[in-house]
């Protein structure tokens, strides 16, 4: 019975939420011109994937992240700006599917923050060596 | 006083820190990610037949003056076959379906339609996600509501379950 068990678990298919499909033709394969292949690489590197939602589609394994590659490299191959294949997915996804924030009135404290605190910073500091002659 | 009082500001910010954080905690995660075109006309796009048996899918088919369901599916996503019997009692109510297959096979496509039931009047396939990406959809299975002009009037993100045929009903009728 043991036997027979270890061996169903050895022929057993893993119930995979993935597809059958290969991945997409320009999923994992450079463009031909390096320019433009850095420059697809720096937009993936800052693009979030939908499934892993932790990782860059540049990172993520997910189908759906291969097919965003082969979207972002054949876009950027046809010639598009990086900055505009981003509003065209900020357009359908929201800023959610960006790692490079936008600055609006929503993330004006997220942007401000680091001037604010170095100011505030440099008021205590200047209180301090003020009070010891 | 008042320099006593500014003693209590690191302290307040502490509290007002482990406040935010304990309700971030507090409050379940939203993985949901919804498409930003609700209210908006679908992107054009052109699919073709993912089985031989009927005909692929355009955004010209989905503005023919009829509310209309798309659903985005595949053969190899198992909450698929979960909603497949509830697409089957709307069909049945009348409401026109239309398919688009991500990443799939048109063989597979025919053997998940015989297993589960077919909905559909046309499956358009999409193999790279092409229009799945274009749709604001980030998964399978997703279930859009077209009204009759082809602008995108609800979506529903995940299997069609028994409590979601209310609401999708509704957004239909409000396509009309």
């Amino acid at each position: 019975m043991k036997r027979l068990l270890a061996f169903a678990l050895l022929v057993a298919a893993p119930a995979l939420a993935d597809s059958n499909l290969p991945p997409a033709e320009w999923a994992d394969r450079q463009l031909a011109n390096p320019v433009q292949e850095a420059r697809a690489m720096a937009l993936m590197e800052t693009l979030r994937c939908l499934v892993c939602q932790g990782q860059s589609i540049a990172d993520s394994d997910a189908d759906l992240a291969g097919d965003m590659r082969a979207l972002v490299r054949q876009r950027i191959a046809a010639g598009e700006q990086p900055e505009a294949v981003r509003a065209w997915l900020v357009e359908r996804y929201g800023d959610w599917v960006t790692y490079a924030p936008p600055v609006k009135p929503m993330t004006w404290p997220l942007w401000a923050a680091p001037v604010v605190l170095l100011a505030v910073g440099g008021w205590l500091v200047a209180a301090r060596l003020r009070r010891r002659p | 006083m008042s320099r006593r009082l500014l003693l209590f500001v690191p302290l307040a910010l502490l509290l007002l820190f482990i406040g935010a954080g304990a309700w971030r905690l507090a409050t379940p995660n939203d993985n949901l990610i919804r498409s930003k075109l609700e209210g908006r006309p679908l992107p054009a796009f052109a699919l073709p037949p993912a089985v031989p048996a009927k005909p692929g899918l355009s955004s010209a088919d989905l503005a023919a003056g009829k509310p209309r369901l798309v659903n985005v599916f595949a053969s190899w996503c198992v909450p698929c076959i979960a909603e497949a019997p509830l697409l089957m009692r709307l069909k049945a109510e009348g409401v026109a379906i239309d398919g688009i297959a991500i990443r799939d096979r048109g063989e597979d496509v025919a053997a998940f339609l015989t297993r589960n039931g077919d909905p559909f009047e046309r499956i358009g396939s999409d193999p790279e996600s092409r229009v799945q990406i274009g749709l604001g959809s980030s998964g399978v299975p997703e279930t859009f509501v077209i009204d009759g002009r082809g602008i995108i009037r609800a979506q529903h993100i995940g299997p069609i379950g028994e409590t979601n045929l209310p609401a999708i009903r509704l957004a239909l009728a409000e396509a009309r």
